[in-house]
């Protein structure tokens, strides 16, 4: 009989509970009781009430406990934890974890199941099968797939990837980049750092097909500083992708060439925005850019230029190894395939649910996510990010789609959402929004750059009761100047989280209250 | 990047910086990688840096600095022994975030962006940690943490203030 396989993440957000320690005292325990485990530090299977989430493989599948504290792991080992026994921690058997079993895993397969830089487990799951495929098509037959998959850009603003290839691949042959936006900088967001951590040889492989597929021999992955963890940990992969032939002069062995490298932003949020990046990826200041050109005609050193986010690119693999149409038979309306959805704040299930789109946001919040943290009955949801609109329970109804959120003044974005309970002050977050855009304005537009400091006076003012009527009316038109004179989505959506919080919780905007800090 | 103490950081050296400079002549947009490798070595951008960067890269000093000071991790003064980013982002604003925010400053007795006077503990505010299912989130240091309440951020100060003796 070989050797006990235990899983402890390796997840930055897992480590943050003390995954660490769990793993330590494992190997320490188990040393004590001369009993043979091999330690593998997995990603995260995305439920972060459960971390640190020890899972032991047995003859009947992997048995998850959870969750483990450092000073559990005696008692657990005491009650045959090694051997998938039962104990008040045990979860049993993982695939059958409700919020887990409900889930339809298409990008995020991988994610918590392998060693993140194991080669052999990532072929050993499927892992580049999709790039095989690629390699023997034309590059208008993977643009094609990826056109017929459905696929929509996961970044947040839903664009069809396969038209954005398309155009790539369009334009005159030459020096042509593929660009991965790894800068997740949106609050309630945390699919791409899971994925770059859990799986970074997905990413690794997903740009190696765009690059096929466009005729790009270059591409560039823009990671935050924020995630040192996720920069780690896909360095690695990149090197060990070198190493093996992945990518590089010959990819698996063929003519094909394409090189990848990888780039630490620097803590500036307007870098997520495309055209900021790609400034920030030449080596200036993030200043967004005005489209057209698009980047697909002329970005990164004014070279055609794909840019997609991580989950973009990391979803083609797959789409690839399985087909188009096992992606698009999933989903609603133009929101084909799945989404990983991230249920974030005070949430007493958080983490990631991959599914369908069409869930409602009442399935999410509630049936995923059981409702708040701490108990107390939910106000508010902010969908999308620091950008995206307020919602209150009455809304829970929307499905997750593009088009239905949109016709509902609020976005899917990037799949985030915040949770509030009764206790937030909505009059506070729309002014944090305003001081989030003035702290995070790259300069360019003055309604975004000007707009924005304004926009937290009038709040103010607002709060404090001064001549509400007219400042009302001041913050209206202030909020329709940023929608109009602003280039890209910092000004333009600013707007959203305030205007969303005004509508559906007016309420709070009426009681005289003490300005915030 | 963020990882590093006070103690690891080397004095200003020319040879070093040109070094540097070499590793990262050939890469497209090379000002980046250098400027946060000039950070990792030195803990912060020297102003003899910034002439020279600019000397090298062909660009005007103006150029440099305004990319500089454009991103808030690169860093004119040298940090505190650790950096410790408490997130204010809407996620751990909905777990409290705010007043964790409120609680660091005067415990610590410095604004975000500063240093404390025994210079151990430099504070900064960060929008997202993507540790958004587990808020209020901190990084120490490059440590990602979780659930940090009030006391929960004493004890890391007094860890860190700890580890640095």
């Amino acid at each position: 009989m070989g050797p006990v396989v235990v899983f402890v993440p390796l997840d930055a957000a897992a480590r943050s509970v003390g995954a660490d320690d769990v793993a330590i005292a494992i190997v320490r325990e188990a040393a004590v009781r001369q009993r043979d485990i091999r330690l593998v530090r997995n990603g995260s299977r995305g439920m972060f009430w459960l971390e640190p989430l020890v899972e032991v493989s047995t003859p009947e599948g992997r048995v998850a406990y959870g969750p483990v504290e450092a000073g559990n792991v005696g008692e657990l080992l005491d009650a045959g934890m090694l051997d998938g026994a039962p104990h008040r921690l045990c979860l049993g058997k993982t695939e059958e974890i409700p919020q887990l079993r409900r889930q339809t895993r298409f990008t995020f397969a991988r994610v918590g199941i392998n060693d993140p830089l194991s080669v052999a487990d990532y072929e050993a799951t499927g892992g580049l099968a999709g790039l095989r495929r690629a390699l023997g098509m034309t590059p208008q037959e993977i643009v094609t797939a990826v056109t017929d998959s459905g696929l929509r850009g996961r970044g947040g603003a839903g664009f069809p990837a396969g038209i954005k290839w398309q155009t790539v691949l369009n334009m005159p042959s030459g020096l042509k980049f593929i660009a991965c936006n790894a800068d997740e900088g949106d609050s309630g967001t945390f699919a791409d750092r899971m994925l770059m951590e859990g799986d970074p040889f997905l990413l690794v492989e997903g740009m190696a097909i765009a690059g096929l597929a466009v005729g790009a021999n270059e591409g560039y992955i823009y990671i935050r500083s924020e995630y040192p963890d996720a920069v780690a940990t896909l360095s690695a992969a990149v090197d060990i992708a070198y190493l093996n032939g992945w990518v590089g002069p010959s990819v698996l062995g063929t003519d094909r060439s394409f090189d990848l490298h990888l780039r630490v932003g620097a803590g500036s949020y307007i870098c997520g925005e495309e055209t900021a990046m790609l400034e920030s990826l030449e080596g200036r200041r993030g200043m967004i850019r005005a489209k057209p050109p698009l980047p697909a005609i002329a970005g990164l050193l004014g070279k055609p230029t794909v840019v997609n986010n991580v989950l973009t690119l990391a979803t083609v693999p797959p789409i690839l190894a399985k087909g188009a149409e096992a992606f698009r038979e999933l989903g609603v309306g133009r929101s084909r395939g799945t989404q990983v959805f991230q249920l974030a704040g005070n949430i007493k299930h958080g983490g990631i649910v991959e599914t369908a789109f069409g869930v409602t946001l009442g399935e999410l919040v509630e049936e995923y996510g059981g409702g708040t943290a701490s108990g107390r009955p939910v106000r508010a949801v902010q969908v999308g990010g620091p950008l995206g609109a307020y919602l209150p329970t009455s809304r829970f109804d929307l499905p997750m789609d593009y088009e239905a959120f949109a016709a509902a003044g609020a976005m899917v974005g990037h799949g985030g959402i915040v949770v509030f309970d009764e206790t937030v002050d909505m009059s506070h977050q729309a002014r944090f929004a305003m001081e989030f855009c003035a702290e995070e304005s790259c300069g360019k537009c003055t309604p975004c750059r000007v707009g924005a400091v304004r926009g937290v006076e009038v709040i103010d003012r607002i709060i404090a009761g001064v001549d509400r009527e007219a400042n009302l009316e001041l913050l209206e038109d202030l909020c329709e100047t940023m929608v109009d004179g602003s280039l890209c989505a910092m000004g333009g959506l600013t707007p959203l989280p305030v205007r969303s919080a005004l509508k559906h919780f007016p309420e709070d905007f009426e009681q005289v209250k003490a300005v915030p800090l | 990047m963020v990882s590093k103490t006070r103690s690891s950081y080397v004095p200003w050296s020319q040879e070093r910086a040109v070094a540097i400079f070499e590793r990262h002549r050939t890469e497209r947009g090379a000002l980046m990688p250098i400027l946060h490798e000039l950070q990792d070595v030195f803990g912060h951008i020297d102003p003899r840096a910034v002439d020279l960067v600019a000397e090298e890269l062909n660009l005007s000093k103006a150029e440099v600095y305004g990319v500089v000071t454009f991103y808030k991790d690169f860093r004119s003064e040298p940090p505190g022994t650790s950096v410790i980013r408490v997130c204010r982002g809407e996620a751990c604003q909905s777990m409290g975030a705010e007043r964790l925010a409120r609680h660091a400053r005067e415990h610590l007795a410095v604004d975000f962006g500063g240093t404390t006077s025994d210079g151990a503990v430099t504070l900064e505010q960060v929008f997202c940690l993507g540790n958004c299912a587990l808020s209020p989130a901190v990084l120490v240091d490059g440590r990602l943490k979780g659930r940090v309440d009030e006391a929960g951020f004493d004890e890391l100060v007094a860890a860190s203030r700890t580890e640095a003796r």
